[in-house]
């Protein structure tokens, strides 16, 4: 007997340690930020693309095949998507790519997808850089020049005229979103009065807070991600520094507004879509999404999810997992009716989405307006 | 000028920090010869004990309502802070334990390597247990900013954070040269061989030397997080590294030369975000490495040694 129970514990491992089996389905390769600082960008990506690829394969499948989601973790590390693009498309033979959030990562893994000519869709990379590595590279997000802009008219009609720019020196994002905000800003009349610069994974911000006190601005924009803006937040309202801060969707993860303690109340951010939306596909969204992962889907969960259901439906559209054929239908995607809105992808390979601006009240995000391209 | 002397208070609260996580590796060297690269991760541990103890030591001291002064909230951060020491001297004992000494008589790459397979381990075994995501630390000691220093700011937690950090470098100092067991740890330092042929029991000291060592990363861990609170299973490797480069700046195996290295580190970070580009944050404490091993590679406060032959 108890032989009989190590050798079932045995397979048991075998089935969970086995490579998914390709070989009937579909193989579709994804690559995120499950561990590491930018955990909350992964994981809420991956629940919204595993939720989608769940529904294809309750409803038959594409094609009359199954669907089969091959994750790999990149960490939040650098030199990571290189490698794993390389390991799905070669050892896993996935007929696309999902992936990644962050677009220094995306940026690591499209060219290796271009040069394989294997499609990849960003779900959230904002920097137009990504999708112009080539023209197998796709994004369901708008681009950091439209966010950049929006988030600049919306600064100057606050009254913000003295604004200081604190920018993420690693991350290509947070760089693209800066310059475009810049931009727009300054055309419009605005005056830039401080610009300082942290790394990611910095803790101490005391020495860029101390430099922007002494310009007093009238806001500080923060482009960063979820995990230093808390920080910078918190630190600067302990500093005397009570101005509101503005940033982009990098702000959108789920211990922002834990870690920040009611430092970012009266603080304005863009993003890509709001739970308040009534659609039924939104609001049927919401509820399957809080039925299987018990919490409330974000920004990256709805993105992470469309990306799936383009691919889907593409791969419909194509009647086949051919690369070229496939490419040409996911580029030929019209009035998509995706979770975080119409979705259109456009001759660069960018959706046509509208903007959500977004503030935050008592510790709660709070819808404001919708900006339309 | 006040702009400086901001950036002056700032860099020492920082230096701090790396100054307490530093005294470990220097301890555990002078003691045993080898760099224990997991000390980092014991830092982010006691972080992480203080985060699930304040909840529970909260009950029976609980945070003052708005966050002014009280002795509740006092007895309740020094709680906090000397149980998850306590905590952290004990994981101590346990890694040296199981780990280091059944290699005790091995080379020392040996030991080297195993001790960056027990930093790898603790943050990854960290992810799996306190999940991925950076948690905010409770607010144990409200944080604010102190009046009547014009134009400056300083906050109560840093005003905290260097007394602290000077009543355990005077408190380890203490230890170190009036105990029995601290002149037990100067014997094994000086020779180990001959420290035992005295009549020392080497394994007690050296149990002793990770206790305390680890004790200080701990509190170093607790200290930082309420000046930035928030904490991750992965935040121990850069502090850690740094520290290292501390500890070498000051001498490694040499006491004061770990605080003195820690603090300089700091000032010197802190001045090239504020005045040149925070892209040298890090670099900075890496050229200050190679700098110091070229020049002076026995540090700022440690004596040569020359190898007998």
């Amino acid at each position: 007997m108890k032989q009989l129970l190590s050798v079932s514990f045995a397979v048991a491992l075998l089935g969970l340690f086995a490579p998914a089996q390709a070989e009937d389905g579909i193989p579709v390769g994804e690559f995120a930020s499950l561990t590491g600082p930018n955990a909350s960008f992964g994981q809420a990506a991956h629940n919204g693309t595993a939720l989608a690829i769940e529904e294809l394969n309750k409803n038959g499948g594409v094609l009359g095949k199954q669907l089969v989601l091959i994750t790999e973790d990149n960490r939040s590390t650098a030199g990571e998507p290189a490698t794993i693009a390389r390991k799905l498309i070669s050892s896993d033979k996935v007929v696309a790519v999902l992936g990644e959030v962050a677009s220094s990562r995306s940026l690591e893994a499209a060219p290796i997808c271009q040069e394989n000519k294997i499609p990849m869709i960003s779900p959230a990379s904002t920097n137009p850089k990504v999708t112009e590595v080539g023209d197998h590279i796709f994004r369901v997000c708008f681009i950091d020049p439209f966010q950049g802009t929006v988030m600049a008219k919306f600064a100057l009609s606050k009254g913000f005229k003295r604004v200081a720019v604190l920018t993420d020196e690693k991350q290509d994002y947070s760089k693209g979103l800066a310059d475009a905000f810049t931009k727009a800003f300054t055309e419009a009349g605005g005056e830039i009065v401080r610009e300082q610069s942290y790394s990611s994974g910095d803790r101490d911000f005391r020495a860029q807070l101390t430099s922007i006190k002494a310009a007093k601005p009238d806001a500080i924009f923060l482009p960063g991600y979820y995990s230093e803006v808390a920080l910078i937040a918190g630190q600067a309202r302990r500093f005397g520094l009570k101005v509101p801060f503005m940033g982009g969707d990098g702000w959108v993860g789920s211990s922002l507004l834990t870690v920040a303690n009611g430092a970012l109340d009266g603080s304005f951010f863009s993003s890509h879509f709001s739970l308040e939306n009534q659609d039924p596909v939104v609001q049927g969204f919401l509820t399957r999404y809080k039925e299987k992962y018990n919490t409330v889907p974000d920004d990256m969960a709805a993105l992470g999810y469309d990306s799936a259901m383009i691919l889907a439906d593409a791969i419909r559209r194509a009647g086949t997992t051919e690369s070229a054929p496939l490419r040409d239908a996911i580029a030929a995607t019209k009035d998509f009716n995706g979770v975080t809105g119409k979705i259109t992808i456009d001759p660069e390979r960018n959706a046509n989405k509208p903007a959500v601006i977004q503030t935050i009240e008592n510790g709660k995000f709070k819808f404001l307006e919708t900006v339309a391209p | 000028m006040v702009e400086f002397l901001q950036q002056l208070i700032n860099g020492l609260s920082l230096g701090a920090i790396y100054a307490l996580i530093a005294l470990g590796y220097t301890m555990v060297y002078g003691v045993l010869r080898f760099i224990n690269f997991a000390h980092g991760d014991v830092y982010m541990v006691g972080a992480f004990a203080g985060f699930y103890l304040a909840p529970w030591v909260g009950r029976f001291f609980p945070v003052a309502e708005g966050g002014g002064f009280s002795w509740s909230t006092t007895a309740g951060a020094i709680t906090i802070l000397l149980l998850s020491m306590a905590i952290c001297a004990v994981l101590g004992v346990l890694i040296e334990l199981l780990v280091y000494r059944p290699l005790r008589s091995r080379p020392r790459l040996t030991v080297l390597i195993t001790a960056i397979g027990v930093s790898i381990f603790l943050e990854n075994f960290g992810q799996f247990l306190f999940g991925a995501e950076p948690k905010y630390f409770p607010e144990i000691l409200p944080d604010r900013a102190i009046e009547g220093v014009g134009e400056l700011t300083i906050t109560v937690n840093q005003v905290i954070l260097l007394v602290a950090t000077g009543v355990l470098l005077v408190a380890l100092r203490f230890i170190v040269m009036k105990t029995r067991i601290g002149t037990a740890m100067r014997a094994l330092s000086f020779n180990p061989t001959a420290a035992s042929l005295m009549g020392i029991n080497t394994s007690v000291v050296i149990s002793f030397t990770f206790a305390l060592g680890s004790a200080l990363a701990a509190a170093a861990g607790i200290l930082n997080a309420i000046n930035y609170p928030s904490i991750d299973p992965l935040m121990g490797i850069l502090p850690g590294i740094k520290a290292f480069v501390a500890a070498v700046l000051g001498g490694i195996g040499n006491i004061p030369g770990a605080a003195l290295g820690g603090l300089i580190l700091g000032v010197l970070e802190t001045m090239v975000v504020g005045y040149i580009s925070p892209m040298y944050r890090d670099a900075i404490a890496f050229a200050v490495l190679i700098i110091i091993l070229i020049i002076k590679p026995s540090g700022l406060l440690g004596k040569a040694e020359r190898e007998k032959v």
